[in-house]
């Protein structure tokens, strides 16, 4: 049984972001982070390891800098990290992302006691809809939202996050899961992990690696197979500041006068 | 359906709206997006359709469609479709579209709508643009648009002179706003955050007119590979932020006496019919509940009066109340960034201000 987690690279929103003259982002300028629901992600399926033993592989599209977060997932008890990196790769839109992750995750081979994993967004895109096409392309059922995860051979008892509660769904083996915060506490790094990780394996997969699988056409991959483009990009609008008042009096006057109490 | 290739732009037409039931209700979200696919629908010469998937939904829920503009409503209806599963919605959805070739599909971006729209798009090999925030398929509309809120210097700036939808979304949690454009495939799919569009006012004309077709789907069992055992709502009610005509938030500014804090907020809300909205600090320490978050992984609301007490202004909170019409931001931090956004602020102690508010509305409510 095998645990296979997607996770993503991300800027770090929450510091300093840098936006270039033409509206685009210096991703040169940020600092990087693992994804914060694919660290989620990859405790449920070290969970997974603790408690049945199962392989635990995360896979990454990305530059060849990410090497490092996925040997930072690996001290933290990942068996294996996969990187996807490839020129024709790059500037792929969602649909061309996950054309790629469900290529490579083909190419680890998704048995029947298996469970695919991804974050259910990232926080650079946004989209959360990497995951879903995911297992689209593997033909694979999917849960999204995930807050809880039973599992009691093939079967999986999860629950699914709702905005005024939650569903409980039953679903076998293989299939993939988004999986959010709520979900777990994700585990620190531990020492003999950061001893160890160096040693573990970790394959890269280009585009020769990927190219015979049909998922992968000049026109399903990249910039060029993308459907959607960006047409226009722009700083968002600073909206002008209103006025500042010096006392409650003065505001509760203002309101009252525009008949806003 | 062999012959379905989405890129054959010419052969579709139309704009389509996924319309969300739960428990036989229509969600809100699909009016919100049928007056904003009105618009679209205008401004393209063509038809627009309210898709509805369920079991046994009242038939006045689903004429009511027609009073928020749609034209035509696809009523498919079988008990597999009674809750939402991927497996069954996203069968039906891409059989019909597959059958019907809308050129525009919109979806509410709720958790049903964020699970079904990818699964759709990757099987109709077409794009799904996320949580947009203005639509337009109409080159001089989307120009005026960038001119109000865009430094781009739209009159030295090429457009090609077409009907593409141009669909518009934050991303970069909000430090970053991209249009984004599926020009080779069809339908153009984009999903919606609740709260985004306004509804338009309900009009009985278009409620008598609209044209139900009701659908029994090729959908079996089989088909559906997870099996919902219970769906469960939250014990205590949800705060409904999104229809609020007041919105008061609390921040970490209530840290120093958290229980003061946030009844004092209910307290000034209290005066003003409002509801208690937050920051994210706030439902991440615990103090309120999630639903209360107000912000970019939050709700969007734009409520008539906004009210921030103790909230610093970070962009993912501003994404969610920027578009209030008036906002009032108290922070002891003449700097917040906060008051960039405000309309009115006052730099002082949220516990020694609030008191004195909710005194002198009392007082002038009294008066009036
Ligand atoms: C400004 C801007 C706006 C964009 N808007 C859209 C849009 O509306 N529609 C669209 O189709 N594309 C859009 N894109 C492109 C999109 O951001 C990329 O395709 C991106 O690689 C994946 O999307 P995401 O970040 O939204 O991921 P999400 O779909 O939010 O990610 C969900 C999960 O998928 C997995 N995952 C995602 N990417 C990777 C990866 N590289 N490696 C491993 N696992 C991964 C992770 O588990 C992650 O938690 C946009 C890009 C930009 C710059
Ligand atoms: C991907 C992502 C998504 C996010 N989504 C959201 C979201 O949806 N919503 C959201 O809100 N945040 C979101 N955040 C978090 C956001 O970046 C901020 O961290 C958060 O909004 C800060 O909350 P705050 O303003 O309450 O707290 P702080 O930033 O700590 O601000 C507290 C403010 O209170 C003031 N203050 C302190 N004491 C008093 C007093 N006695 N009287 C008056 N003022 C006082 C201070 O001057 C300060 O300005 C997100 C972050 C990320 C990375």
């Amino acid at each position: 049984m095998k645990a296979i987690v997607c996770v993503k690279q991300v800027p770090d929103t929450q510091g300093k972001v840098a936006v270039k003259a033409d509206g685009t982002m210096d991703r040169a300028a940020m600092a990087t982070i693992t994804n914060p629901d694919d660290l989620n992600a990859v405790e449920a399926a070290l969970q997974l390891k603790d408690a049945t033993g199962c392989e635990v592989i995360v896979v990454t599209m990305g530059p060849a800098p990410a090497e490092g977060m996925l040997r930072e997932l690996m001290a933290r008890g990942a068996d294996r990290g996969v990187l996807v990196s490839a020129r024709e790769f790059g500037g792929s839109d969602t649909f061309a992302t996950s054309q790629i992750l469900a290529a490579a995750v083909n190419k680890i081979g998704v048995g029947p006691d298996d469970i695919v994993f991804c974050g259910r967004q990232a926080i650079d895109g946004d989209t959360a809809q990497v995951g879903p096409q995911i297992a689209e392309k593997l033909h694979l059922p999917q849960v999204t939202y995930v807050t809880d995860i039973q599992k009691n051979g093939n079967d999986l008892v999860v629950k699914r996050q709702l905005e005024d509660g939650y569903m409980e769904i039953k679903v076998q083996t293989p299939c993939l899961l988004t999986c959010i915060k709520e979900l777990n506490t994700p585990r620190y790094m531990s020492i003999s992990g950061i001893f160890e990780c160096y040693d573990k394996p970790l394959d890269v997969f280009d585009y020769n690696t990927l190219k015979d699988d049909p998922l992968i056409e000049a026109d399903t991959i990249g910039l060029k197979g993308s459907p959607t483009n960006v047409y226009k990009s722009f700083a968002p609008p600073v909206k002008g500041a209103g006025m500042m008042v010096e006392s409650v009096d003065q505001l509760v006057g203002l309101l009252n006068d525009k008949h806003l109490i | 359906m062999a012959e379905f290739n989405a890129m054959d732009t010419a052969a579709f037409k139309g704009v389509w709206v996924f319309c969300e039931q739960r428990e036989g209700q229509i969600q809100t979200i699909s009016y919100q997006l049928l007056s904003e696919g009105r618009k679209l629908a205008n401004d393209l010469g063509v038809e627009l359709c309210g898709v509805v998937m369920g079991s046994g939904v009242n038939e006045d829920y689903i004429k009511a469609l027609g009073g928020y503009g749609a034209d035509r409503v696809y009523y498919i209806d079988s008990p597999l479709l009674k809750d939402y599963t991927t497996d069954g919605y996203a069968k039906v959805m891409c059989d019909l579209v597959m059958e019907k070739k809308p050129e525009i599909v919109l979806i509410g971006a709720t958790n049903l709508g964020r699970d079904l729209g990818p699964r759709c798009a990757a099987r109709l090999h077409t794009g799904l643009t996320a949580d947009c925030t203005h639509l337009d398929v109409d080159v001089e509309k989307y120009k005026e648009f960038l001119r109000t809120t865009s430094n781009i210097d739209v009159d030295n700036t090429k457009f090609e002179q077409n009907t593409n939808l141009k669909m518009t979304r934050p991303a970069f949690g909000g430090h970053l706003m991209a249009t984004i454009i599926c020009p080779r495939f069809r339908p153009q799919m984009s999903t919606v955050r609740p709260g985004v569009m306004q509804t338009q006012p309900f009009d009985e004309a278009g409620a008598a007119k609209v044209v139900v077709e009701k659908i029994t789907p090729a959908l079996t069992a089989d088909d559906i590979h997870v099996q919902i055992l219970d769906i469960k709502k939250s014990a205590k009610k949800m705060v409904d932020l999104i229809g609020a005509d007041v919105v008061v938030s609390v921040g970490r500014g209530i840290s120093s006496d958290v229980d003061k804090g946030i009844a004092l907020a209910e307290e000034l809300a209290g005066v003003l019919g409002g509801v208690v909205g937050a920051s994210r600090a706030v439902t991440d320490a615990g103090w309120l509940s999630s639903d209360h978050q107000v912000g970019q992984t939050g709700k969007t609301v734009h409520p008539r009066i906004y009210i921030a007490l103790g909230i610093s202004g970070a962009i993912q909170h501003v994404a969610g109340m920027q578009d209030s019409e008036t906002i009032i931001a108290v922070n002891k931090n003449e700097s917040a960034p906060i008051f960039d956004v405000a309309s009115y602020g006052i730099v002082g102690d949220l516990f020694k201000v609030v008191p004195e508010l909710i005194k002198e509305i009392r007082a002038i409510k009294a008066a009036n």
